[in-house]
């Protein structure tokens, strides 16, 4: 088990240099002088241009530019913000919660409804049941999603004006950070309605955001249990006298698991991808938002930095997932 | 010869003629009825493209503030002669939507068909030389399909600069794994096959064994995921759009459209809605299409 | 009473192109601890007639029949709930493929244990305690440390033992192994096929042993029931039947042993099992049939008593009068009627 452990960890190597190098020279591939680009329309007089040039390395030799840039990525200094002088670390920390909680509600939201409609789906294969969850899920699968929150606003905040438009929390609330997940920052705060503020303002994200998923997982869960249905070890069950809610819940999920939970890590890249635009459309002040307005203020550190620190958090997602994988199907854990 | 073409006929008759692939495919492929409605809709979508100078009531283009904001016909306020209303300067959603169909559709095929040369070239490339050059580009592609893809387009685009072509390259270079991937695998298994170790045996070149003998021969995978990459490509180029990344207005792109529209989410339902269902029909037909061409394409389920 | 009573049992399969019939007309009745064996090609629905005992017919198989009762108990109308009390305790199936057929997922010790807690009401400890009994009694070494395996660490032969552990492990009435040997070594045939027969032995329950292969049954099976197509050919006690084969298509089946082989070459059966397509309208058997009259081509034999068991052919082997019916009756080939 610690030997799977290991070269699942040692196999990510390679995918971080990867990042870091597409992370680096992204901003060198900005045309013309990156400095003055940085600048834009603020300009930039000469000695503040010869202070960023010598800080951002770029009198030295390429290869050099690249190790002092690792270097001080392992240290953890990812430069500062053009606009705020804030360091990129820090305020990706400051605002990384706020996606985490979208992205995990939305996950959560696409899990608790998905593996059961595809599970029943599977079970009543060819019923109107089927057919229907088959159809919405592809519907899903191909939904613009910045159309189908502003669809959301549409009917939920303006027409039946039942919840609100933007935001993580009601204005009226002031929640001190402690875990940065307003869920529970709420509940610890004591602030009599301010859990409710929290929960009503995630919903239509929650959606939103968890749409795509959604579809993914309905779909994968039905076709991994149409085989497991099919196969020898289903009709052992069966003659071993076992209910069939034992079968299905125990002998033939645990399988089909097995394929829908590697879909799952592979939707961590498409939840991430979703909560830009989701962020977008709703003002959640999350890391998405940040890097858009990061790209419109040609703030190129926070760019370059909050790229790179999305890439590792999704290699490390699917990293666990990679893990988790072997944890259920014990055939992976033995062989490698 | 004659003990050939005499006794062919009698085998025939012994086990039925086969149909010809083609009809074998349509067979398969019109039994799928969702398939057939993704196909009748995309065909919809290109003739209205095609037609779109005769179609569209009004240019997408001139604005007037007079008449911005009208509501679609059936409500109070709205005239069949802007159908599905105006847009905030007064612009005709139904022409703009009809142009944008030209646009959306040039951007899923230009997309996916630099996606596929470049694709299949380096896939190509890395089935045949082995070695570091292919552990090298096989890595690089780990690398792009690990990123979020709008993420890496969003930054790609950040880089180059906002703009239709951009957002095209952009959203290209993301999807372009996929392509490499297929074609690796397909040279990796029809190059251990008889005909072209035969072909090899016989005399003929590297190039020519790529592209004369194993091209061919991976063209149905390609054909599949060409039909749901245009509509990943256009959902991507859309949701740049969206970010104000992708085409910049006044160009009719359905996303542009949408973020234009975007600030009168609460006054006008119209200039939303119906940009993003273009959006949504269209992605779902060529789905649907894909969905259709792989189940008739894919040689396990074939009886 | 006899343990397991089958009166004109058949299972039909809608398919695109027709209703299947993949077993007709089966009748059978089984005593306790009696050793039956089912012979039959492939497809020949030796399988999936036992699977309809089970209950086990995949969907969307049909199952109908004059009686199916077990040890008393009704199988036709019986609820479901009490279907699965009976499965796996009373009657207990093993399969073709061992390795398929236990769950990838789940440990020996856990598929084994869980059997014995839904059947016996045992907690924890005690089902632990008998699964190292049973693996030991099918022969699996250190058993104690095999609990805690997967399937996939096991090979063929031994997963095998453990379904048998696992199908025996609450005392069944009536054992039904389907090709339990077909997928495993030529080796571990012998060891399973050894193991089967000591423990019907030992604890004298009934034993159905599915098979296409004459041999094997031959030293295990009192009975033995020929099925083509579908349908019993003929039912008799094993050694009647290896001595005097009734049916043509049994004394063919025999003929294509290696030990009965005359010269050096095998005897075969001409053509194959008809399909969905070309169900014959007679005689099933007759497109291979040396003996087929036109008679037989065009009316299909019942299944009736014979020579102390049943059968279903116009001219049984041992009929003194069948030459001259034959002769009456329009032989399709004029050599055999001689």
């Amino acid at each position: 088990m610690l030997r799977f452990i290991l070269t699942r960890v040692s196999l990510i190597i390679p995918t971080f240099i990867g990042i870091t190098l597409l992370a680096f020279f992204l901003i060198r591939l900005v045309p013309g002088d990156p400095i003055e680009t940085m600048a834009g329309e603020r300009g930039i007089d000469a000695a503040r241009h010869e202070q960023l040039r010598k800080e951002f390395g770029f009198d030295k030799p390429i290869f050099v530019q690249y190790g002092v840039y690792i270097s001080r990525v392992l240290q953890g200094d990812l430069g500062k913000s053009l606009v705020t002088q804030a360091p990129v670390w820090s305020e990706f920390k400051a605002l990384f919660p706020a996606t985490m909680e979208l992205a995990i509600c939305a996950i959560l939201f696409a899990l608790v409804l998905g593996l059961p409609a595809g599970m029943i789906a599977a079970i009543r294969r060819n019923s109107i049941f089927d057919h229907g969850v088959m159809g919405i899920s592809l519907a899903g699968y191909s939904m613009p999603i910045f159309w189908w929150g502003l669809i959301l606003i549409l009917v939920f905040s303006v027409q039946l004006d039942l919840t609100p438009v933007s935001g993580r929390i009601d204005v009226l609330y002031y929640i001190e950070p402690v875990t940065g997940f307003l869920l529970i920052d709420s509940l610890l705060s004591g602030e009599e309605g301010a859990f409710a503020s929290a929960v009503e303002h995630l919903i239509l994200p929650t959606i939103v955001l968890g749409t795509v998923p959604l579809a993914v997982i309905a779909r994968m869960t039905r076709s991994a249990m149409l085989e497991v249905l099919g196969e020898d070890y289903i009709r052992t069950a069966k003659a071993k006298g076992l209910s069939r809610y034992r079968i299905i819940v125990l002998h033939a999920l645990r399988n089909a698991l097995i394929p829908v939970v590697t879909v799952i890590g592979l939707q961590v890249g498409v939840l991430f991808t979703g909560a830009i635009l989701t962020e977008t459309i709703f003002s959640w002040p999350g890391v998405g938002k940040w890097l858009i307005d990061a790209i419109f203020r040609r703030d190129y550190p926070v760019l370059q930095g909050g790229a790179l620190l999305l890439g590792i958090v999704v290699m490390s997602v699917n990293l666990l997932v990679d893990l988790a994988y072997g944890l259920i199907n014990p055939r992976i854990r033995h062989n490698r | 010869m004659t003990a050939e073409t005499m006794e062919a006929p009698a085998v025939a008759v012994a086990t039925a003629t086969p149909p010809h692939p083609l009809r074998e495919f349509w067979g398969y492929f019109s039994a799928n009825k969702g398939a057939v409605a993704g196909l009748i809709v995309i065909i919809l979508v290109v003739t209205v493209a095609l037609l779109a100078d005769v179609l569209a009531p009004h240019s997408p283009y001139v604005t007037d503030t007079s008449i911005a904001l009208k509501p679609p016909f059936w409500q109070e306020g709205g005239s069949l002669a802007f159908p599905l209303g105006t847009d905030p300067i007064g612009r005709d959603i139904l022409s703009r939507l009809i142009y944008g169909s030209r646009l959306s559709l040039l951007i899923g095929v230009v997309i996916v068909s630099i996606s596929i040369v470049l694709g299949t070239v380096l896939g190509l490339v890395a089935g045949f030389t082995r070695g570091m050059t292919e552990i090298f580009i096989m890595r690089l592609m780990d690398i792009v399909l690990t990123l979020p893809s709008l993420l890496l387009a969003i930054v790609i685009v950040a880089v180059l600069g906002p703009g239709l072509v951009n957002s095209m390259l952009a959203v290209a270079l993301v999807i372009l794994p996929h392509y490499v991937r297929l074609a690796r695998a397909a040279v990796i298994t029809e190059t251990s096959k008889d005909y072209v170790t035969a072909a090899r045996v016989s005399g003929a070149g590297t190039l020519r064994l790529m592209f004369k003998e194993v091209l061919p021969n991976c063209t149905a995978p390609l054909i599949v995921q060409a039909s749901l990459g245009i509509s990943t490509a256009i959902l991507d180029a859309a949701a740049l759009g969206f970010l104000g990344l992708g085409a910049q207005p006044p160009a009719p792109e359905w996303g542009t459209m949408l973020a234009d529209a975007r600030e009168f989410v609460l006054r006008a339902w119209w200039v939303v809605t119906f940009p993003g269902l273009a959006i949504l029909i269209t992605v779902l037909a060529f789905n649907l299409l894909g969905d259709g061409l792989r189940d008739a394409l894919d040689p396990k389920l074939k009886r | 009473m006899a343990l397991l009573e089958i009166e004109n049992l058949s299972v039909e399969f809608p398919t695109q192109g027709g209703i299947m019939r993949a077993v007709d007309g089966v009748s059978l009745k089984l005593e306790e601890g009696e050793v039956l064996g089912v012979v039959g090609e492939s497809g020949s629905g030796k399988s999936v007639t036992m699977l309809a005992l089970m209950g086990l017919v995949p969907f969307p198989g049909r199952v109908r029949a004059d009686k199916l009762s077990f040890n008393g108990r009704d199988l036709l109308t019986i609820s479901d709930r009490e279907r699965r009390k009976l499965t796996g305790k009373d009657v207990a199936m093993i399969f073709q493929e061992p390795t398929t057929s236990l769950n990838p997922c789940f440990t020996i010790g856990f598929q084994l244990t869980e059997t014995l807690r839904l059947h016996e009401g045992m907690d924890r400890r005690a089902a632990r305690r008998r699964a190292i009994e049973l693996l030991d009694q099918v022969g699996i070494p250190s058993a104690e440390s095999r609990l805690s395996a997967f399937p996939h660490q096991l090979s063929g032969g031994m997963n095998q033992r453990v379904m048998i552990a696992m199908a025996i492990a609450c005392n069944p009435k009536l054992l039904i192994a389907d090709e339990p040997t077909t997928a495993l070594d030529v080796t571990i045939q012998a060891q399973i096929l050894d193991l089967l027969i000591n423990l019907q032995k030992e604890r004298n329950m009934a034993l159905v042993m599915i098979t296409h292969d004459m041999g094997v049954i031959a030293e295990t099976a009192k009975r033995i029931m020929v099925m083509y197509a579908g349908q019993i050919m003929e039912e008799r006690a094993a050694e009647d039947l290896f001595a005097s084969p009734q049916h043509p298509y049994t004394s063919a089946l025999l003929a294509a042993l290696p030990e009965n082989s005359k010269g050096s070459r095998l005897s075969t059966i001409p053509g194959v099992v008809p399909g969905l397509y070309d169900r014959p309208k007679g005689c099933l058997f007759s497109p291979r049939c040396a003996y087929a009259t036109e008679h037989s081509r065009s009316v299909r034999p019942e299944l009736r008593p014979w020579a102390g068991g049943q059968i279903r052919c116009h001219y049984p082997l041992g009929d003194s009068s069948r030459t001259a019916r034959i002769n009456a009756d329009h032989p399709l080939d004029a050599e055999a009627a001689s």
